[in-house]
């Protein structure tokens, strides 16, 4: 029989788990790319990758302290926002859209290959730089909470620690997004040309906010290395497929959308592969082999991106008189 | 300032701004633009070929032509939409040629569009509030911190609300503006140019799309802009409009500036009929009477219409 009290725990873990964080956070960054100022961002992998090698290489290769891996990882999605501004952003916006999604892959491929194994790790990637974090922590050893919600004393800091910071980015997105800033940055996405008649230096917005979204995605690839190991095929193409599903399915210009958004995605998630692979198991599904469960639940995924985009395309938290009009 | 907008029964027009004949490319008394030997191709076509021209202040100004003469060209060039490949020009006695449309804006050479661009789903109120100059939140950092821009945020909102007035969309600042109608669209667009307090408002085919009923309505916004000590240039295809407005009319074809002069005088003169109707309108070419019979209509209406 299914055991149906593990599907659901399993599930409900998801709901605060510093994955879930992570996701939020870089759909935020994207909802500041994307949804506020239309930019067409596919690297947010990149980003994300960023952020990951970036803390743990200057932990593990240069021994530094938390907060010196975590500026160096912002610093260098920085530069690598300013890489691609420079010559894409002056360009129509789909040509940020294929130079992001390349130079995404570029980022990931230098991760991987062998030339600089002893400092990333090649495939097998990074671990062993949680120390500095886990020092942090101020909760006393032990286990604490209720239900599925049980974690020890560094799973409580990790997920403390994920959910205020993704807390203070919704703070911050929220009050620049009702400013004259934000006003200039969603009048660029209805028409630059218009806002640049108007004496605002489009390009310089346009820069700002992929910078602001990308140093988002690059936080959130930190929060998302914390609980795993640094994998460089965790940042190929889907992850950021996926941080676009989690966008679209909470609203794409909205604060809590990408938050809200996450949640739904990791608990469904978690509880179609829990559902299928005990499915699989107890004989319910007899045309279908476990490893072929496993990857139904992302078949879905795909499924649920096109029902939503479909039938609902402003996201549970959007809108919809904002999508009313066909521009 | 807000509801005297009545129509007057006949705009009063400036007269007197150039020196000597008026030919193409004369002096002006006291010019608020001035530009030299302004070129832009596009692949083997000359769009835009100007040798000299001023535009005086204080007055309106058309610019007018046949399809595909390059007004639109030389008003993208002039407001930094678009790079010449050669040529400077100078506003208010500046040298702003080649400088990008954002830095020219902020000069005071606030611009609209032929296809009007209403910023769709932003509110009417946001769209007006973006006009605004100067602004503190503008700044990501300071944008964190309210208090920095709260004041000027409401005073501009005043601003914004006794120009909304004006042009009769006070009772639609919450609504987004793709829920406007085109000429609506119009009037928002050239309110919002206002916020920044110009002093060159060029506008581009305001009338086009417009109907009938508030086509007097902008007009008469645009007579209140020269009223106001704003100087106008504007591209138009309607001669009624031109011919009633405007103090000054330069007439552009194949790139040049073929003629220019006082709205009745410019309309007799031989180099405008021919950039109209082509060089051999008056003999019979024998093919397309249909043709023929259309230019005879735009001639009439250069020429009898005295409004």
């Amino acid at each position: 029989m299914i055991d149906w009290g593990a599907i659901f725990s399993n599930a409900a873990v998801e709901l605060i788990s510093p994955t879930t964080a992570a996701y939020a956070l870089a759909a935020l960054g994207l909802a500041v790319h994307f949804g506020y100022t239309g930019l067409l961002n596919f690297g947010q992998a990149g980003f994300m990758a960023l952020g990951a090698y970036g803390y743990a290489i200057s932990t593990l290769t240069f021994g530094f302290p938390v907060w010196a891996s975590v500026l160096v990882g912002i610093g260098a999605s920085v530069v690598f926002a300013l890489i691609l501004g420079i010559p894409t952003l002056r360009l129509r916006a789909d040509y940020l859209a294929i130079v992001t999604i390349a130079a995404a892959e570029i980022v990931r491929l230098l991760f991987t290959t062998n030339t600089f194994q002893p400092v990333t790790g090649s495939a097998n990637g990074l671990s062993g730089y949680k120390g500095g974090f886990a020092d942090l922590n101020p909760i006393p050893a032990g286990t604490y909470g209720f239900g599925p919600f049980e974690y020890n004393a560094y799973d409580w800091w990790l997920r403390i620690v994920a959910w205020t910071i993704v807390i203070l980015a919704c703070l911050f997105t929220w009050q620049i997004m009702r400013s004259p800033w934000g006003r200039v940055i969603k009048g660029i996405r209805e028409d630059e040309d218009a806002v640049r008649a108007l004496g605002k230096n489009v390009y310089a917005y346009k820069m700002q906010s992929l910078i602001l979204g990308g140093v988002f995605g690059t936080i959130a690839g930190m929060i998302f290395v914390l609980p795993r190991a640094v994998v460089p095929s965790n940042y190929q193409t889907s992850l950021t497929f996926f941080v676009y599903a989690i966008l679209l399915l909470g609203g794409a210009a909205t604060i809590l959308g990408p938050v809200i958004g996450s949640m739904i995605f990791w608990v469904l998630l978690s509880f179609f592969s829990g559902f299928i692979a005990r499915a699989v198991e107890a004989g319910w599904l007899p045309f279908m082999s476990s490893i072929q469960a496993g990857q139904l639940r992302f078949i879905l995924v795909g499924v649920a991106i096109m029902l939503i985009v479909i039938y609902r395309p402003q996201g549970i938290f959007g809108n919809k008189k904002e999508l009313a009009f066909v521009k | 300032m807000s509801n005297n907008t009545v129509p007057t029964a006949k705009p009063v027009k400036t007269v007197g701004m150039h020196i000597g004949e008026a030919v193409p490319g004369c002096k002006k008394k006291d010019p608020i633009l001035v530009v030299d030997g302004v070129s832009r191709t596009f692949g083997g076509l000359k769009a835009v070929d100007v040798e000299h021209l001023e535009i005086p202040r204080g007055a309106i100004t058309a610019l007018i032509g046949p399809n595909g003469a390059g007004k639109t060209t030389l008003f993208n060039l002039l407001t930094g939409f678009d790079k010449p490949d050669t040529g400077s020009w100078t506003f208010e006695g500046t040298s702003i040629g080649g400088m990008a449309a954002f830095k020219v804006a902020r000069m005071g050479q606030v611009r609209t569009f032929q296809l009007t661009k209403a910023l769709g789903l932003l509110t009417v109120m946001d769209n007006m509030l973006l006009g605004a100059k100067a602004q503190v939140g503008e700044n990501l950092f300071r944008a964190v911190l309210p208090f920095l821009w709260r004041q000027q945020e409401a005073h501009n909102k005043v601003k914004a609300l006794d120009l909304l007035a004006r042009f009769k969309l006070d009772t639609k600042k919450d609504d987004y503006a793709a829920s406007l109608s085109g000429g609506q669209r119009k009037l928002l667009e050239m309110a919002r140019a206002l916020m920044s307090d110009p002093t060159l408002v060029m506008l581009d085919e305001p009338m086009a799309g417009v109907n009938p009923a508030l086509t007097q309505s902008l007009l008469d916004h645009i007579l209140n802009l020269k009223a106001e000590g704003m100087s106008v240039l504007f591209v138009e295809h309607d001669m009624h409009m031109v011919r009633h407005i405007a103090d000054w009319v330069i007439v552009m074809a194949e790139g040049k500036v073929v003629a220019e002069g006082d709205p009745h005088e410019v309309m007799r003169n031989q180099a405008v009929i021919d950039a109209y109707l082509g060089q051999h309108h008056d003999e019979d070419l024998g093919e397309d009477p249909d043709a023929g019979q259309q230019n005879v209509g735009a001639i009439k209406e250069l020429l009898d219409d005295e409004l």
